[in-house]
């Protein structure tokens, strides 16, 4: 799809430029000329909205960093001072830390999407595994964001994810002390957690250039999962889907601004407005929303060392998803079976959320259910959608005949 | 910060929080529920209502100063937009009217020659003094409990201004059986566990507002939970019009960008 480039130089500098450094004709051929699937719908508007995200956490990020200290005796003031002293520290502090909820949330969006329409099928398997490095890279970036304010839960989410290294065999207590920088978390954890926030962005950054690279050589998938068969099918991407992304980006814009300028605290922890205390632990230990399923998943298992196992489990799982899934056709709008327990799976991950939220003893509303009960059948079945199901769908199920092309109007029944 | 190495301490805790099985949280983990009051600063235009602010920073001053700090706050702050809106003239008197510990002098002294330490009045630059020179002053004078700094404490509970005024309104409840108040100790509800070190700190008429409001005790806590609103989050008028604005020009953006797409969409479907 990326096919023959049609950029045409048109002043004297440009064709200087072609034949030395050709990046306009790159920028041209990515963003304007692309061949674009003429169906894409909502849910692939989240890919620009990503990148947006990632855009507004650096140029914040930058900035709070002018006026941050890190030092465990002056990065809380150092917070406070941006909040009360510095021009618009306010809102630029308040557009990060919801910015990384913003981000998560279109990250979510953006990977169900590709598990409803099957595009990390052959042949865009390197973009999916682009997205899940991208995905654990934010992960990362946000936890070690987390600890820089240096409030009690910071302090202590901190504590407890850096604990989970030592249960490796053998060099477990190495890797702790060495994430700490010495026999607890203290100021050199916090300064090289700062440094290490600091770089992973830039690292994110690159490994999007990856993602969208390995997307521009077969071309976007589609909500029909069928291929592109000729020009009658796509859309050059300028103006067509510039447009159509900057309208969806402008109404998530807006949910964005109702949590930054109307409940700019609603995700966040309260505790984390006291000041960070070795001495004192907070009755509940909670992360951030978008951490959730993976804490139900942690805590569901007893011992401690199979608890991490399944934890990273749970992400390394994602990595085979395309080799997992053996089912031929791509969009679950064709896959009745599989689109049934692609809904019990999204189902599954907030279940595990809502577990991840709540006390470990606590019990399911109000009815004798444990929640812990509940945190390991969600947790087996994490695992079982991934192993079982979808090898298992893949080979029994009949799927439902596909249109001809993209441009036809549909004549079968699709959905 | 202490740096002790509670590594083992720490191990233990780690295990104790994934090992998923530690023992039952107590109903006394969690504070009697609390109930919501129709605040001025409450929904997406409310906002701070100035002569509230100003009893509350008297209800400060004259009471919980005593034993609480307001760190963050410096004496200028209470001229600022969106604050209490004392004018700067009365900000100046007001700051006057504290003493606080000098600059070296000249000869480089910090006391007198009697051993006092120079004091001199505060200007509007400075930050609200300490009645505690440090932390552990303040336990020794309060059964060993720290008072917290208040700059923050609408923000850093659950159920915010509507705790910190149940709270302070929660003393004088009937002690359930099997609590047993040890001295020191107060019992009040909402209080994770129950029993906490801080007296009952408001009773009637205990501060004599200039305005001639009566000071019962719950306009006391009303007013001084607003004015802790306040020092917790100065910007919230500014962040609430400003993102009045922002969210106007988002929804206006939005339908030009609805209309633009729907035109070069048209017959593309
Ligand atoms: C006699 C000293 C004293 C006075 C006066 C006082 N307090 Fe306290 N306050 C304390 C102490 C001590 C604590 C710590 C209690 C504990 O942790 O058990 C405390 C705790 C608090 C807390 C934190 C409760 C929590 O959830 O942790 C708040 C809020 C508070 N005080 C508000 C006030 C306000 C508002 C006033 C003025 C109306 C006031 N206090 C006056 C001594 C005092
Ligand atoms: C992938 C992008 C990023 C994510 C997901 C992210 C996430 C976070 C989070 C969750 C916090 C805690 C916010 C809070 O509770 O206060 C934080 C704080 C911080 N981040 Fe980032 N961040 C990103 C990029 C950056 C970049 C590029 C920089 C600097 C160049 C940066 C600098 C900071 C600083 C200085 C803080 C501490 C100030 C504060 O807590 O508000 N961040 N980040």
């Amino acid at each position: 799809m990326s096919g023959p480039s049609t950029y045409v130089p048109k002043s004297g500098f440009a064709r200087w430029m072609d034949t030395r450094l050709p990046i306009m004709r790159l920028a041209h051929d990515t963003v304007i000329t692309f061949p674009t699937p003429r169906n894409l719908n909502i849910w692939y508007t989240f890919g620009g909205i990503l990148a947006f995200c990632l855009g507004v956490q650096i140029i914040t990020g930058i900035v709070l960093a002018m006026h941050y200290t890190p030092h465990t005796a002056m990065a809380f003031d150092s917070v406070e001072h941006i909040m009360r002293d510095v021009n618009y520290g306010w809102l630029i502090r308040y557009v990060h830390a919801n910015g990384a909820s913003m981000f998560f949330l279109a990250v979510y969006i953006h990977m169900f999407r590709g598990l409803y329409y099957g595009s990390y099928k052959d042949p865009r398997e390197m973009i999916w595994i682009l997205g899940v490095i991208l995905y654990v890279l934010m992960m990362a970036t946000a936890f070690l964001g987390y600890t820089l304010p240096w409030g009690q839960m910071s302090f202590w989410a901190a504590t407890v994810i850096t604990n989970l290294f030592s249960a490796i065999p053998f060099v477990g207590e190495a890797i702790v002390n060495l994430l700490w920088g010495g026999f607890s978390v203290d100021n050199p954890t916090l300064q090289r957690f700062f440094s290490l926030h600091y770089l992973l962005p830039f690292v994110i950054a690159g490994v999007v250039i990856l993602h969208i690279w390995a997307l521009h050589v077969p071309g976007n998938n589609n909500p029909l999962g069928i291929d592109v068969k000729g020009p009658q099918d796509t859309l050059p991407f300028h103006p067509y889907y510039t447009v159509k992304d900057l309208f969806y980006l402008s109404l998530f814009l807006i949910l964005f601004a109702a949590f930054v300028f109307y409940a700019p605290n609603y995700l966040g922890h309260s505790i984390n407005y006291i000041e960070a205390d070795p001495l004192v632990t907070p009755p509940h230990i909670v992360p951030e929303w978008y951490f959730l399923p993976f804490y139900a998943i942690l805590r569901s298992i007893p011992d401690k060392l199979m608890g991490v196992v399944a934890l990273f489990g749970s992400m390394l799982t994602l990595f085979f998803v395309p080799w997992l899934d053996t089912g031929k056709v791509r969009s679950a709008r064709f896959r009745p079976t599989y689109r049934i327990f692609f809904w019990l799976f999204v189902f599954d991950c907030f279940v595990l959320g809502y577990a991840g939220s709540q006390p470990v003893d606590g019990v399911l509303f109000n009815t004798p259910i444990s929640l812990l009960l509940v945190a390991r059948i969600a947790t087996l079945y994490f695992f079982l959608h991934f192993w079982v199901i979808m090898p298992l769908v893949g080979l029994f199920e009949t799927p439902k005949p596909l249109p001809d092309s993209i441009a036809k109007p549909v004549l079968q029944a699709a959905e | 910060m202490l740096k002790l190495p509670m590594r083992n301490a720490l191990l233990a805790f780690g295990i104790a929080a994934l090992g998923a099985l530690s023992a039952p949280a107590s109903a006394a983990e969690h504070g009697a529920a609390v109930e919501s009051r129709d605040w001025s600063f409450n929904g997406p235009f409310g906002t701070y209502d100035r002569a509230e602010l100003q009893r509350g920073y008297q209800v400060y001053k004259e009471v919980c100063s005593a034993c609480h700090s307001l760190n963050r706050i410096a004496f200028r702050n209470l001229s600022d937009a969106g604050g209490p809106g004392f004018t700067e003239l009365e900000v100046r008197a007001l700051a006057a009217s504290y003493q606080i510990p000098a600059e070296p002098n000249e000869r480089g002294e910090t006391t007198d020659a009697e051993g006092r330490p120079l004091m001199r009045e505060a200007l509007p630059s400075d930050y609200f003094p300490s009645r505690f020179p440090n932390d552990n002053a303040a336990r020794a004078s309060n059964n060993g409990a720290l008072p917290p700094d208040l700059s923050l404490i609408t923000k850093a509970r659950d159920g915010g201004s509507d705790y910190i005024y149940a709270l302070l309104t929660g003393y004088g409840h009937e002690v359930p059986a099997g609590v047993t108040v040890n001295p020191g100790q107060y019992y009040n509800p909402y209080f994770l566990g129950g029993l906490l070190a801080m007296p009952q700190p408001l009773f009637a008429n205990q501060v004599t507002y200039a305005d001639g409001t009566e000071a019962s005790i719950e306009q006391m806590a009303h007013d001084v939970t607003a004015f802790l609103t306040w020092t917790a989050e100065p910007k919230m008028e500014e962040r609430k019009s400003l993102g009045f604005a922002v969210i106007l020009f988002l929804i206006a953006f939005s339908g030009l960008c609805f209309l633009s797409y729907r035109k070069l969409w048209h017959g593309e479907h």
